[in-house]
């Protein structure tokens, strides 16, 4: 936290702009806003453009020498590739309604986080190098002129936009800042400019399959240790399996659940509850990662790291498949997959074995949320649940960005989550459901050296939390995502200290009462739980 | 600066037609070519324009989900927020074209005393829902000028807006409403320091040109030395519509100043920010299904990417693997 300035300082916050007019491109990298760039061997493990060492506090970024070319040639081509982009960019009237809707915005004062004016650092150029008024008229029609330093300003601020699509919920023409960020994004990618928490990440997906890098025996090592804890905690010795072939259901999750704290908690109630259920299933060491870092890169590279969801379940011959709690993954799941790497019609529609539920709102895609199919064995009644051993949590929910405005998960979880916990407060409605405020870290801002700004961008998701800590006593932020469980403990610690953060599938099973196991006086973290003493 | 500019423009264009069809008599060129041409380049460049959007595929589905997804059977789906039905999607893109539904749920958000709230703000709704049906409303009104015999739901909407009868001629409430709203529209860009800084003269532009056909029509209307003769206002105007364009003796300045700023408008329109009008209905993230897990899209420009093969993945790993007991395809 050494780059963040104390919580009092960021609430002195100025909205009120800079007098310089922000058709000047010229940035300033404020220390702890910006990433680092991507390191050459994980462009050439991508096969991406113009690797080389860099840094963005250099006057030189070595873009290669026909740049511009390349940026108009990117423009044009998607332009004719994305509707979206074309409208968009068309549009916008410039009314306002989105400006503080943005978090960094919230948190930052700096217009440029407003979306509108966001979007116009491309639009300025669309508009100067495809339109004619742009053309002819140029400063006057809001045209600029592309130069290394509006590079440099996209770098800074295309990278200071989560993808969160708050802002498409209150724009009247619903255009979505998400979709300029992915193609600025995608067009600094064809010049190498990039940061390296996502291109690292990207290129350990390729490679080993999931964004730690974690090789076959190290991924399956990870779980064995998950195993060893549930055995201390619980008393029950569990034995996934690995790149079965001829199991029913090929589960996937983000790889985040896999090694770090508090993901690794929801990855054993993962564990936990298909061993309840008698689930007839296997995890790929090939496809271990859900989440897509490919999607902050571009089209392509997600579509390739998606890829082996499909390939895996093909192979193994599995009839359909979970995807665990995730973000971004759930995002390119719900969105693209089937439209990129579909059809998937040597699957089954998904039918949950234990229920008997079939999940038609996945009949294409063949692949439901792990939350829905939680939703729906609570449902019928076939997990024996205990909440009483969740009473020492008061929790609150934060609706993960991309599995509400992109995805429409909003009952499902509420549902678990009030099923196996028995105090749950929803913050204010402002902040919830389709309204609600990212953690500050998606799409890739997750680097260290980025934290000044996570921090801004996350106050306005920590306020709420700090509002239902201070009325109702919440000490858990519960959600769905897996960044979210990475970005929102140190969020908590600056804004709302004592707010711990879970997944759902923890809470879940720290209320599963599973067969043959021990007394329980601790939960899944290893902490003793309050008050439970005797209970049982 | 960009303020300045657009009023500048918008008064300097009146005072050439001022010069151009008052002083120089130049009534053929602004009654006649001026409308024509404009409507032509309205036209042609508004088709242009949504062909040009549509030329563009949509790929991949990908709407704001504002409301609970279609899942299992006991869980109420949101039919408009989420739509997952043809129907939903109309009935979701008619909120939002006929009631401006995302602007209604409009928020500020402030921090004060070390807190952050959030209060409602539909001002920006209000002012723009009622610029816009009070410009619809006037635009329909001015049929009576190209119709023989007026259509009755034309003299009935002119009979409601009318209503309260207030002066002689009556005066419309929507010319009232419409001026009120602009100013609002104008002072809210003028006064808000981050609209300001965001506003391009695209942005005031229209502004000022609608305001100045709002206030060229109302002076004709309603201020004695202003007046034009509107039955032959009505005879260039049916002459317009008929193709056989004439120009009668005695229309005054005021009205080809007020034809003039229209055309400009039309003219304008196919170039600017007001394609809203045409975009709003294209726009991918409120027009589609969230569906896309039901129904497979397809992507016309789906090309084949390389892509890391399990084959490969287990030859690079495969002694890792076997070591590891995670069964393999090829033994090594």
């Amino acid at each position: 936290m050494s780059q963040a300035p104390k919580p009092e300082e960021l609430l002195r916050v100025s909205h009120i702009p800079p007098k310089k007019d922000w058709m000047d491109p010229r940035v300033d990298l404020v220390p702890g806003t910006w990433g680092y760039p991507g390191k050459a061997s994980s462009l050439e493990t991508l096969g991406l453009p113009n690797p080389r060492e860099w840094n963005p506090t250099d006057e030189d970024w070595k873009l290669p020498p026909n740049w511009k070319e390349i940026i108009h040639e990117g423009l044009k081509e998607r332009l004719e590739k994305y509707r979206s982009l074309k409208v968009f960019l068309d549009i916008c009237v410039r009314c306002g309604a989105c400006a503080d809707k943005c978090h960094f915005f919230i948190g930052s004062g700096d217009p440029k986080n407003m979306p509108v004016l966001r979007a116009e650092l491309l639009r300025s150029i669309y508009r100067k190098d495809f339109t004619a008024v742009g053309r002819m008229l140029g400063t006057f029609a809001g045209g600029r002129e592309l130069t290394e330093d509006v590079i440099k300003e996209w770098f800074y601020y295309f990278h200071q936009c989560t993808e969160c699509r708050r802002c498409s919920l209150y724009c009247p023409y619903g255009i979505d800042t998400a979709e300029i960020t992915i193609v600025v994004r995608e067009l600094l990618n064809l010049i190498g400019v990039n940061i390296d928490w996502i291109l690292g990440a990207a290129a350990n997906c390729y490679r080993t399959g999931n964004h730690l890098g974690l090789e076959p025996h190290t991924f399956k090592g990870n779980i064995d240790f998950l195993v060893d804890d549930i055995e201390e905690y619980v008393g029950v010795r569990l034995n996934p399996t690995f790149n079965r072939k001829g199991a029913e259901v090929l589960f996937i999750a983000p790889s985040g659940d896999v090694f770090a704290d508090p993901g690794i908690f929801t990855y054993m109630g993962y564990l936990m509850l298909f061993e309840h259920i008698g689930l007839d299933y296997t995890i790929s060491t090939y496809a271990s990662e859900g989440g897509n870092f490919g999607l902050f890169t571009s089209q392509e590279t997600m579509k390739r790291l998606n890829s082996k969801m499909y390939a895996e379940a093909k192979r193994l011959g599995v009839k359909w498949i979970l995807g665990g709690e995730c973000g971004h993954m759930w995002r390119v799941l719900h969105q693209y997959m089937d439209t990129m790497n579909g059809p998937a019609d040597f699957l089954e529609v998904p039918k949950s074995p234990i229920t008997g539920t079939v999940f038609d709102n996945a009949k294409s895609t063949k692949m439901i949320h792990i939350v829905e199919f939680m939703a729906d064995l609570i449902r019928h009644g076939k997990l024996k649940l205990n909440p009483k051993r969740n009473d020492y949590r008061r929790t609150t929910w934060h609706d993960s960005c991309n599995v509400s405005r992109g995805m429409g998960m909003f009952e499902e979880p509420r549902y678990v989550l009030k099923s196996v916990c028995n105090n749950f407060f929803e913050m204010p409605e402002n902040t919830i459901r389709e309204q609600t405020f990212c953690c500050g870290g998606g799409t890739g801002l997750n680097a260290g050296e980025f934290e000044y700004l996570r921090m801004m961008g996350g106050m306005p998701r920590a306020f709420a939390v700090k509002h239902v800590q201070e009325k109702h006593g919440v000490n858990l932020l519960v959600n769905v995502c897996a960044l979210d469980r990475a970005i929102l403990p140190p969020l908590m610690d600056y804004w709302a200290p004592e707010v711990s953060v879970s997944g759902l599938t923890e809470l879940v099973a720290n209320a599963l009462v599973m067969e043959g196991e021990h007394d329980r006086p601790t939960d899944l973290r290893g902490e003793d739980i309050p008050g439970l003493e005797g209970d049982e | 600066m960009a303020v300045w500019y657009s009023l500048l423009l918008v008064l300097g264009m009146s005072l050439f037609v001022y010069l151009g069809a008052g002083l120089l008599g130049l009534q053929a060129i602004f009654g006649i070519v001026v409308p024509y041409a404009a409507i032509l380049v309205f036209l042609i460049g508004f088709t242009m324009r949504v062909l040009g959007w549509a030329k563009s595929p949509v790929p991949f589905r990908i709407p704001t989900t504002a409301g609970q997804q279609k899942s299992l059977d006991w869980i109420k789906p949101s039919k408009i927020d989420s739509p997952y039905t043809t129907w939903g999607v109309v009935g979701r893109m008619a909120m939002e074209v006929l009631l401006f539904r995302s602007l209604f749920r409009n928020t500020k958000a402030e921090i004060t005393e070390g807190k952050l709230a959030y209060g409602s703000n539909k001002w920006l709704w209000l002012g723009g829902i009622l610029f816009h049906y009070t410009f619809l409303t006037i635009v329909i009104r001015h049929l009576r000028f190209f119709t023989e015999p007026v259509p009755y739901f034309v003299q009935a909407l002119e009979s409601i807006d009318g209503m309260l009868q207030i002066g002689s001629p009556v005066i419309y409430q929507t010319d009232v409403i419409l001026v009120a709203a602009l100013l609002f529209l104008l002072v809210r860009r003028l006064a808000s320091p981050q609209l300001r800084y965001i506003s391009l003269p695209a942005d005031y532009f229209p502004l000022f040109l609608i305001l100045g056909i709002a206030l060229s029509g109302i002076m004709m209307r309603y201020f004695a030395i202003f007046k034009v003769d509107l039955m032959s206002v009505k005879v260039l105007a049916m002459g317009l519509a008929t193709f056989t364009p004439t120009i009668p003796e005695g229309i005054g300045v005021m009205f080809f100043i007020h034809l003039f700023l229209f055309s400009v408008l039309l003219a304008y329109f196919p170039f600017s920010k007001l394609m809203h009008l045409g975009g709003v209905f294209l726009s991918p993230t409120r027009n589609l299904p969230n569906d896309s897990r039901m129904v497979r899209h397809v992507n016309p420009w789906n090309a084949p990417v390389k892509v890391h093969t399990y084959e490969h993945y287990e030859d690079d790993f495969r002694e890792k693997m076997i070591e590891a007991d995670l069964p393999v395809e090829k033994q090594a």
